[in-house]
């Protein structure tokens, strides 16, 4: 069956297109040509798109229970810390059982930290 | 004067119909302005939202700007199924039709070179995303019997979320050589929002691909096949495909710059 030429039917457009397959095409794709209404779409995408929805999109996402990126040593400082701390208490927990001389020191450091 | 000059598109001139009904931005019905040979495709709309100062203001109202983004965009999409416009960045505004005329003028080689290349294409748009898996309750492993186990267990559950990144990644990366080189170009666009997108999972590919109308029907079936597998492998990959578009994504000149930013 030939059906060269013929278009398929829109996939996902129109009622399935997210707000940001539009957004970021009728935004920041396209021609840009200075009108006689002088409006910089930078300013506006830097507030509306990059500022107020990306801090929206942390709270939507953590109530999506996305919250990765909490998470990832690469992402998150605070994943960064807690990772160390929990080496750091893991390494003084093996060499004082491997050493039981530095057990003393060991304990002595941990409870300085806490 | 009526109101002000909102310019969605310019293309050549056509013979069918624009969709009946068709509303643009303000609600006013697109017009066709010809002019040198090019049609401008604009609304009227009132000073009162679209002059400098309200504009900048009525950008900022994030259900203004959706709402003027959808009809901006079903004027583009009403065009596309009778000829190939060219899309202009969302709010190009001019005072009247003279000053669109001007614009024509001054723009003309470029829009006819442009034209000329995206004629009888059309944009695809296909996302990936990587369902974040369950993270695995700390209960339900068995208690570490010592600190050798519990670094063992550690150990393991890191390799086993990095194995799927990286498989994700490949995925990816797999997909779009494999779309680019069936399609005439393509784009890598920064991955999106999950706010805006309202989707789950981690956007890892958000890439455009320009595709003859020619030979739409074969992408379509390539980026399906893709799709229907992912669903039963188990690998947690979602795959979604989105068009056609009008060539946004390829209208502009500038093509370096654009997929700076892109993942992978």
């Amino acid at each position: 069956m030939s059906m060269a030429g013929r278009m398929p039917e829109p996939y996902g457009q129109g009622s399935g297109a997210n707000l940001a397959d539009i957004l970021e095409r009728v935004l920041d794709k396209g021609i840009v040509i200075a009108g006689d209404i002088r409006i910089n779409l930078l300013d506006i995408e830097l507030l509306t798109i990059k500022l107020r929805l990306i801090v929206a999109s942390v709270d939507k996402a953590k109530e999506m229970g996305i919250d990765w990126w909490e998470t990832d040593p690469a992402l998150s400082s605070r994943a960064r810390r807690d990772e160390l701390a929990r080496e750091n208490a893991e390494l003084r927990e093996r060499l004082a059982r491997l050493d039981p001389d530095h057990e003393l020191e060991a304990r002595e450091e941990s409870e300085e930290e806490s | 004067m009526t109101g002000l000059r909102y310019v969605y598109a310019v293309c050549h001139p056509f013979d069918a119909p624009l969709q009946a009904q068709l509303t643009g931005v303000a609600g006013d019905p697109p017009r066709l302005l010809s002019h040198h040979g090019l049609i401008a495709v604009v609304s009227h709309v009132p000073e009162r939202d679209f002059a400098e100062e309200p504009l900048h203001r009525r950008l900022e109202d994030l259900d203004w700007l959706t709402e003027t983004a959808r009809a901006h965009q079903s004027v583009i999409d009403a065009l596309t199924v009778v000829t190939t416009p060219l899309p202009l960045r969302m709010a190009t505004v001019f005072r009247d039709d003279s000053g669109v005329r001007v614009m024509m003028e001054a723009r003309e080689d470029d829009f006819r070179r442009t034209l000329e290349r995206l004629a009888g294409r059309v944009e695809w748009g296909v996302k990936v995303y990587a369902e974040a898996e369950p993270q695995e309750a700390p209960a339900a492993a068995p208690k570490p019997a010592s600190g050798r186990d519990y670094l063992r267990q550690r150990r393991s559950r890191m390799r086993t979320d990095e194995d799927m990144w990286q498989r994700a990644e490949e995925f990816a990366t797999r997909l779009h050589a494999s779309l680019s080189s069936y399609a005439e170009d393509s784009r890598l666009h920064a991955p999106q929002n999950p706010a805006l997108s309202r989707h789950s999972g981690r956007n890892l590919l958000n890439a455009a691909y320009l595709v003859p109308r020619d030979s739409s029907e074969e992408f379509v079936e390539l980026v399906d096949r893709t799709k229907d597998e992912t669903k039963t492998d188990g690998s947690g990959m979602r795959v979604e495909l989105t068009g056609p578009w009008a060539a946004y994504s390829f209208a502009g000149e500038q093509s370096a710059q654009e997929s700076a930013g892109g993942q992978p």
